[in-house]
């Protein structure tokens, strides 16, 4: 059994009086990638962005790689290099493909910059090919890209993925859960993603919870949550793979 | 035209004044989306640090040469202005950050009136005059061109370009323009969203109190209610040039000052303010997002 990195438990949290959240336990484990699956409102974005403190738990409790994270600034839990790749990807649409990269190995001051920009385009080509364009002209597929490598320039030790398929081709689908594929297992980059595309994430995965209600309901392994009658009713049915 | 060319070095020497101002408006409202209505009297605020180190360094180092005085005038003022609108910001914004829109707005009018009075109370009411510090004139033809307004247009010029170097070239601006563009996103990669507001405030205010110590040299008064009229018209100049954009903010600065000088030269100088005024509400009324200013996009 490797290392936790990180644990939530029972974590609340509320939009004014509305629980988003109720009581949600996860846990992911150092060089794991693993998946939280649900449908539409089920809360998993609202995860994502609670581990980043944005908006803070209302009760549990966060630890990641053994620090308590629960009631720590934002900027201070992406400076633990959590990195986020967020729901409608967020980029800086005023600024340069290279700017937005730049944020995003703000923390080392752009040490590492020129090493790790160069990775990034070798993962994404087309980034490189755009890299003085702004944000806000590229393509949905260029703008995924962007934000993720933006997460990655930030040599994060966990990846914080909201939907990388969303809106996708799905040839660009496939390319970009490969090269997550490929940093987890040459680089140990733990990953933890939510995903409408469930059979693509659950194939991808170690491990996987479901969510429904702002609860996790189910958990297993990818392989497990594939075969089982429920999910494949709720989620793998029906859809196009 | 010789009579044209002399109003319009008059007008860029004020437009400079006002322009340095107006950024410290619009980088506020690019950043948080407030109006700060205490920037005027931060300008004010600066005139005065800077005629009370004039006045130290007249008393005790007589005989200073005159660049030395005005940029000890100029970095204290800054300095002293910068530590102000820090603290205005903390005591008086953040802690209404997340509230309803007006609340930052009303606390920015009780800040300015704060600051015009205690300056009243502290300094006393009357205008605070200087003598010249800087007396030579040249003459081209018949233009009539004085090293001040010169010093003003080069101090400004290269303020600018500093200025515009931090914004675009360093890691500091691209944090201001990631927090002004999407604020969470900027704190999900660890820019500490709160610091980088308050160098904003202290950007704001260093130059504005650069305007201020220009001001005092160049008109050789200050008074507590100086704030006012320049602040208001700086204000104006930042929605002319579109509020939230920084070229926008010296384009109207120069524009409001070159209008001023000419309404002032070839009509009557009674009606100045009102040309300039008047001038706002037109563009208010035909491009509400200001010349170079970008249409606001309703965040949800």
């Amino acid at each position: 059994m490797s290392e936790t990195l990180l644990k939530v438990e029972g974590v609340e949290t509320y939009y004014g009086n509305i629980r988003a959240l109720g009581g949600v336990d996860v846990e992911v484990k150092k060089g794991e990638i693993v998946s939280l699956i649900g449908a539409n409102g089920a809360g998993k974005s609202t995860l994502m962005m609670t581990i980043c403190g944005a908006p803070q738990a209302r009760s549990g409790s966060i630890i990641f790689d053994g620090t308590d994270i629960t009631r720590m600034p934002t900027h201070l839990i992406a400076r633990m290099r959590i990195a986020q790749s967020p729901e409608g990807r967020r980029i800086f649409g005023r600024m340069t493909v290279l700017e937005n990269l730049q944020m995003g190995a703000g923390l080392d001051n752009l040490k590492y910059f020129k090493e790790d920009v160069e990775r990034i385009f070798e993962m994404f080509p087309r980034l490189k090919e755009r890299q003085s364009q702004r944000g806000g002209t590229l393509s949905g597929g260029e703008q995924q890209m962007l934000s993720i490598g933006r997460a990655l320039m930030a040599r994060p030790k966990l990846l914080l993925l909201d939907e990388p398929s969303l809106g996708l081709a799905p040839l660009i689908v496939k390319g970009i859960f490969e090269a997550i594929k490929k940093l987890n297992q040459e680089e140990g980059l733990t990953v933890f993603l939510v995903e409408q595309n469930a059979f693509a994430a659950l194939k991808l995965s170690d491990r996987a919870y479901v969510m429904v209600n702002g609860k996790v309901t189910m958990t297993g392994s990818g392989r497990e949550l594939l075969a089982n009658p429920e999910v494949r009713a709720a989620y793998l049915e029906g859809g196009h793979h | 035209m010789d009579y044209f060319i002399q109003q319009l070095v008059n007008g860029l020497t004020l437009g400079s004044i006002y322009g340095l101002i107006a950024i410290g408006y619009t980088m506020v409202y690019g950043i948080i989306g407030m109006i700060n209505f205490a920037h005027g009297d931060i300008f004010m605020l600066g005139g005065f640090a800077a005629l009370i180190v004039f006045l130290l360094l007249a008393t005790y180092i007589a005989g200073i040469p005159v660049a030395l005085a005005i940029l000890i005038m100029m970095v204290v003022a800054m300095l002293m202005t910068s530590l102000w609108n820090w603290s205005i910001e903390r005591i008086a914004y953040r802690p209404l950050r997340g509230s309803f829109r007006l609340a930052p707005l009303i606390t920015a009018i009780g800040m300015s009136i704060t600051l015009s009075n205690f300056i009243q109370v502290s300094q006393g009411p009357r205008n605070k005059p200087i003598p010249p510090m800087i007396t030579e004139v040249y003459h081209i033809g018949n233009i009539t061109v004085q090293l001040k307004q010169i010093v003003i247009i080069i101090v400004t010029a290269v303020l600018l370009s500093i200025f515009w170097y931090i914004v675009h070239k360093t890691p500091l601006g691209r944090a201001q323009r990631a927090t002004e563009q999407d604020r969470k996103m900027a704190a999900l990669l660890g820019v500490d969203v709160d610091r980088t507001i308050s160098v904003t405030f202290v950007m704001g205010a260093a130059l504005a109190s650069v305007a201020g110590t220009m001001y005092l040299m160049y008109y050789g008064v200050v008074a507590f209610n100086d704030g006012f009229i320049p602040g208001v018209k700086a204000f104006t100049a930042a929605v002319l040039g579109g509020i939230g954009s920084l070229p926008g903010a010296v384009l109207g600065g120069l524009l409001i000052g070159l209008i001023e000088a000419l309404w002032s030269a070839y009509f009557t100088i009674d009606y100045k303010d009102v040309a300039t005024f008047g001038l706002l509400a037109f563009v208010l009324i035909f491009k509400p997002t200001g010349i170079l200013g970008r249409p606001e996009v309703e965040k949800v």
